[in-house]
């Protein structure tokens, strides 16, 4: 029998989302993390470990007014907050603080900002965005020809991501989108860049949210219900420049985060009552199930045509409607998690059953990095 | 066409941009994994090598993977396509494919390519573009 020795006390999101003109970035920081300091209790004073990605952290703990004796500030793109859950994790296990708050704030659509949340890569702007891909639709598509070619995968079933995703979206009334789409809906959509169509790819918003983290020792002192770390999750890394992934078909870092994550948390797939998988763009969720080992390479696209990841079907994923959806302000990875979170405590307008295990997986930059953690409701397995 | 972005050059990659205004694509290898590698680097990165040679590329390879762009970009009409290339040596690297409709029914995964350059002021950009002109 092990016990969990970390537990997420917190989790909120911005009061609003979508489109929030009344507030900067820096705002949208503040106003996730005051919501998750309220949901449990706790002032800017109870706070000793401060983290966030794509932003200055040193800001955020200025404007919070926070002392804090451990921050980071990794910056990967959109699963940095995956990744920092990880990171907070291993300070609180090691004694470099005790109580960690980490913010996610983007201004994605209203712009209210004066800088952009990842750092340019030089080797991409030399070799890469000399021939055109300037932004996420025409760079982290780049691959996905050489996967249809090499593993049968179709546009329909590129399309059939976005239709069950918006099934889960319809459930939730903070969703974005929420009317039902056809396969067809997607193809006819605007075209982006062959074979991606409008539908295919994320939102742009503004929102923010905000996770406490604190040892599981402590979490029965708050008044919300502890989601628990099932092992310390996992994270990888394989760079920037999408025309240099070692293979088309899959995600190196995807792979070496799912496995340290599964392996760390001692569980097989079986045990997974809900997924989520990032999804910036519809053939994220196939690479995901194909990488964390849901299903066989090449499998990952006639799984979710098939219907298995939709409401009723034996593996939900992206239970909020994700990126495609929900919402996506840039780094969605916070979004993800706090569905995550929503579903270990039963309180997810789109809630799974019973369900005890969610696996949050996420993407940074262009299949850049990864990290993956896994969430509990059980203190103790 | 003179729009086009231009390449930040870098000490490290002079010798790539200097070879391709002369109609040269320039590779690195490293001699001991006797293996090539892009992009350019003063090492290898297999073995972390320092010891790295550089010679021409046989500027052949085949069409791996692509899309087609309907987003702006500087110097550029939409639709255009862009596309990772494997070279023949064993390399990915991206470039547009010239001489070549924007046409998924002309655009066949796996075809062959050569190597051409494309002259933004005044450097040399390398691109492909079918080979023996077939499209």
């Amino acid at each position: 029998m092990s016990r969990a020795s970390i537990a997420i006390v917190g989790a909120a999101e911005t009061t609003r989302m979508g489109k929030v003109p009344e507030l900067s970035q820096t705002g949208l920081h503040a106003d996730a993390a005051l919501n998750a300091m309220a949901e449990c209790g706790l002032t800017p004073a109870d706070i000793d470990g401060v983290a966030t990605g794509g932003h200055d952290v040193a800001e955020i703990i200025q404007y919070l007014g926070i002392t804090p004796t451990w921050y980071d500030g990794t910056s990967v793109g959109g699963c940095s907050f995956i990744t920092l859950v990880r990171h907070a994790a291993a300070a609180i296990e090691t004694g470099l603080c005790k109580t960690v708050l980490i913010t996610h704030g983007e201004s994605g659509r209203s712009n209210n900002r004066d800088h952009r949340p990842l750092f340019p890569s030089m080797q991409q702007r030399e070799f890469e965005s000399i021939y055109g891909p300037l932004f996420p639709p025409s760079r982290f598509t780049l691959p996905v020809m050489r996967k249809m070619k090499d593993d049968g995968l179709t546009e329909e079933q590129l399309a059939m991501v976005a239709v069950v995703q918006r099934e889960w979206a319809s459930h939730h009334p903070r969703a974005t989108m929420r009317d039902p789409i056809t396969v067809d809906d997607v193809l006819n959509s605007k075209m982006i860049a062959y074979p991606f169509r409008l539908m295919m790819c994320c939102l742009v918003s503004d929102g923010g949210g905000a996770l406490i983290l604190t040892s599981a020792d402590r979490a029965k002192d708050f008044p919300t219900k502890p989601v628990y770390l099932r092992g310390m999750g996992g994270e990888s890394a394989e760079g920037p420049m999408i025309s240099q992934m070692e293979s088309f078909s899959s995600s190196k870092a995807f792979r070496v985060s799912g496995k340290l994550a599964f392996e760390s948390a001692g569980i097989t797939h079986s045990d997974v009552d809900h997924l989520m998988v990032y999804d910036a763009f519809a053939h994220l969720p196939i690479y995901g199930l194909e990488d964390l080992g849901f299903v066989k390479p090449g499998e990952g696209g006639a799984f979710i045509a098939e219907g298995n990841t939709r409401p009723g079907g034996k593996l939900p994923m992206n239970t909020n409607g994700g990126g495609l959806s929900y919402m996506h302000s840039g780094m969605y990875g916070m979004y993800a998690l706090q569905e995550g979170v929503r579903q270990m405590r039963g309180v997810s307008p789109a809630q799974v059953e019973d369900a005890k295990l969610s696996v949050v997986h996420g993407v940074g930059g262009m299949f850049s990095a990864a990290a993956t953690v896994v969430m509990t409701s059980e203190d103790q397995w | 066409m003179s729009d086009r972005p231009l390449p930040t050059i870098y000490a490290e990659t002079q010798f790539y941009w200097d070879g391709a205004k002369e109609g040269k694509l320039l590779l690195q290898s490293c001699p001991s994994c006797d293996k090539a590698y892009f992009p350019p680097r003063p090492f290898c990165p297999t073995c972390g090598s320092r010891d790295v040679t550089v010679q021409e590329a046989s500027g052949k390879g085949r069409l791996y993977s692509y899309i087609i762009n309907h987003l702006p970009a500087p110097g550029y009409e939409t639709p255009f396509t862009v596309a990772v290339v494997m070279l023949e040596e064993g390399v990915k690297m991206v470039a547009n494919i010239l001489d070549c409709p924007a046409d998924p029914e002309a655009l066949v995964l796996d075809m062959p390519l050569e190597v051409t350059f494309e002259q933004r002021g005044d450097i040399a950009v390398p691109q492909f573009k079918p080979a023996g002109g077939a499209a």
